[in-house]
């Protein structure tokens, strides 16, 4: 076998290393179904990743109260961080004022966010059905709900956001149509 | 050449010669204050050599060479207290060449910075795949790696010019939130390979292990599943605290929170997630109400940054220098304009010109004192030309926060005071 020859099996060799490295290395260990349900917290715009659970404004009046309006103001508003009511109808003015009411697209990413990054100090901290409380009482407060509503798995993904359809995806990167061809 | 020095170590001695102050005048430019006033007018005046400090075990910066970040919250809530801080900006007046000091790279986090025990931190894969995985850094650092130089942008860089240019601001307000250094890594593609990806999956959700839990959905372009990678290198040593220790994604070219730091999990999916920061937050706002989303890439940008806000220069020759960068690839041109954008003429690019880098540009200038405005704008290789502010407002309105990339004018009044202005 000519040197040459021998270089490009090498190639070939170093090559299959990076395409199937599960063949010839073993790299991590395999996650339990237990440790990635502690860690799988996202929600998907479906509903999916939802967890089983329930809370009513009324139940989340308190719970805002006792964990959210130091920063966000009593009703969602004049807090010193984000305001999460009110502003539908000024998205084109010069002045926007994007909450949860007039801006957010998916009532889904409400529970999501509050979950993952909520109360500040302490994300994580709310119990399920305290989080899903607090999601109904944010929406009531933008009129989304009645004031004396409830959501859970099944109703949340259903609501319709009244900016639902204010986002138009870049076209290079929308997700409709992305990987259409493939 | 005798511009640039920053406004608050004027005056200088008139008697100075213009050769004799260039030693002096690369001090100013690297944010000296003390060195000028007390100038070596002649060799004599050198002061004489001797032993110096004992050796250390890591190098601090001169304690003539003042160069610090500035926190800083939205626009127009500039100096305030790191508490209140949303990000912290790089000195680009101060710096010089294509690399910005790792201590220097701008930061944006979005929950303070986390204290992470290399030892005790996960990331998991797992979602759309045949085998979900667990990896520690040192399985990170066990695989092959790559090494690359790529600018990371926060999408709200040049934000404060959105409705109105503050004359008082300096490229470090209004550019301070691009950087570039050199990342070292594992190619995602490897780790995609690990866990036997399934084909339908074309999105990917990738989140950190900050308090705020910041996640982004990444569509698995042809583009990204080649560039990406999992970076626990920078700059030749550890990722530094504010920049994801021990271990983020590196996404060439994309928004700078798609990088996500103290990455802990990538999940794959089949579609986006909808997390707040892909609806609620990194989305541009039009003027017609309608906001766009998915706008993932980082346009093609430049800046002026010496002289640049707040400097004073001189009549006669000046140096013009800048950074050029652009997430669709590398920078084939930079021109600039010093009468306005009536006339433009090409600058020089420091060599390597990298694609997704900031790469410095530079050009001679004889000032004649009268005043004017000086631009940049740069072209990429992929025949991308940076637009000027009006057809950019245009196109975007003044609402969109994130995204901005219309061309930088500095103004410069007949006592050579370089200020912020629109166009």
């Amino acid at each position: 076998m000519s040197s040459h020859n021998k270089l490009f099996l090498t190639g070939l060799f170093v090559a299959g290393l990076l395409a199937a490295p599960a063949l010839a290395f073993d790299f991590g260990r395999p996650a339990t179904p237990e440790e990635i349900k502690l860690w799988d917290i996202d929600v998907g715009p479906d509903g999916k990743g939802l967890p089983d659970g329930s809370g009513t404004a009324v139940q989340g009046k308190q719970v805002f109260s006792d964990n959210c309006a130091v920063c966000h103001g009593e009703n969602g508003q004049g807090g010193i961080k984000d305001r999460l009511a009110g502003g539908q109808g000024t998205l084109a003015s010069n002045m926007p004022v994007k909450t949860v009411g007039s801006f957010w697209p998916y009532a889904t990413t409400l529970y999501d966010y509050i979950h993952r990054a909520m109360p500040y100090p302490t994300p994580g901290s709310l119990s399920i059905d305290e989080t899903y409380a607090v999601t109904a009482y944010i929406l009531s407060l933008n009129g989304i709900i009645p004031a004396d509503g409830k959501v859970d798995r099944e109703s949340l993904p259903r609501i319709r956001m009244p900016n639902r359809d204010g986002f138009i995806p870049q076209p290079e990167f929308d997700p409709a149509k992305l990987f259409r061809k493939k | 050449m005798t511009s640039k020095a920053p406004v608050e170590s004027l005056p200088r001695p008139a008697s100075l010669s213009r050769r004799g102050f260039v030693g002096s005048l690369s001090a100013g430019i690297l944010g000296a204050v003390a060195t000028e006033a007390a100038g070596a007018e002649t060799l004599a005046d050198v002061p004489d050599r001797g032993p110096g400090a004992d050796l250390s075990a890591h190098s601090e910066r001169s304690r003539f060479a003042r160069i610090d970040r500035i926190p800083e919250a939205t626009p127009g809530k500039r100096n305030v207290d790191p508490g209140d801080a949303i990000n912290s900006k790089t000195p680009h007046q101060k710096l010089v060449g294509n690399i910005t000091p790792t201590d220097l790279h701008y930061e944006r986090s979005h929950s303070g910075v986390p204290d992470i025990d290399p030892a005790q931190h996960r990331l998991l894969v797992h979602g759309m795949v045949r085998k979900p995985l667990v990896f520690s850094v040192d399985d990170l650092k066990r695989m092959p790696s790559i090494t690359r130089v790529v600018f990371i942008e926060c999408t709200g860089n040049g934000w404060e010019n959105w409705k109105k240019a503050d004359p008082d601001l300096t490229v470090q307000n209004t550019h301070g939130l691009v950087s570039t250094n050199e990342w070292t890594g594992v190619p995602l593609k490897f780790l995609i390979d690990l866990v036997s990806k399934d084909k339908g999956s074309n999105w990917m959700l990738a989140e950190g292990g900050d308090g705020a839990g910041v996640d982004r959905s990444i569509p698995l372009t042809d583009e990204i599943m080649n560039e990406a990678f999992v970076a626990y290198g920078q700059n030749g040593e550890p990722l530094r605290p504010a920049h994801g220790f021990p271990m983020r994604l590196v996404m060439p070219g994309f928004e700078g929170n798609l990088n996500i730091k103290w990455l802990r999990r990538l999940k794959f999916g089949n579609a986006p997630w909808m997390t707040r920061w892909e609806t609620a937050r990194y989305t541009q706002l039009l003027a017609d109400g309608k906001a766009r989303q998915f706008q993932l890439r980082m346009e093609t940008n430049s800046v002026i940054t010496q002289p640049s806000g707040m400097m004073q220069i001189q009549p006669g020759d000046n140096r013009i220098s800048g950074l050029a960068w652009s997430g669709h690839g590398r920078i084939a041109k930079v021109e600039i304009s010093t009468d306005g954008a009536m006339t433009w003429k090409q600058a020089q690019l420091s060599q390597p010109v990298l694609s997704k880098a900031q790469v410095r540009f530079q050009m001679d200038w004889v000032w004649d004192g009268k005043p004017t405005k000086i631009v940049s704008r740069s072209t990429d290789d992929q025949g991308n030309v940076q637009p000027d502010r009006q057809s950019f407002i245009a196109a975007m309105g003044t609402n969109a926060l994130f995204h901005y990339n219309a061309q930088q004018t500095w103004s410069i009044d007949e006592a050579g005071r370089v200020r912020n202005v629109l166009a």
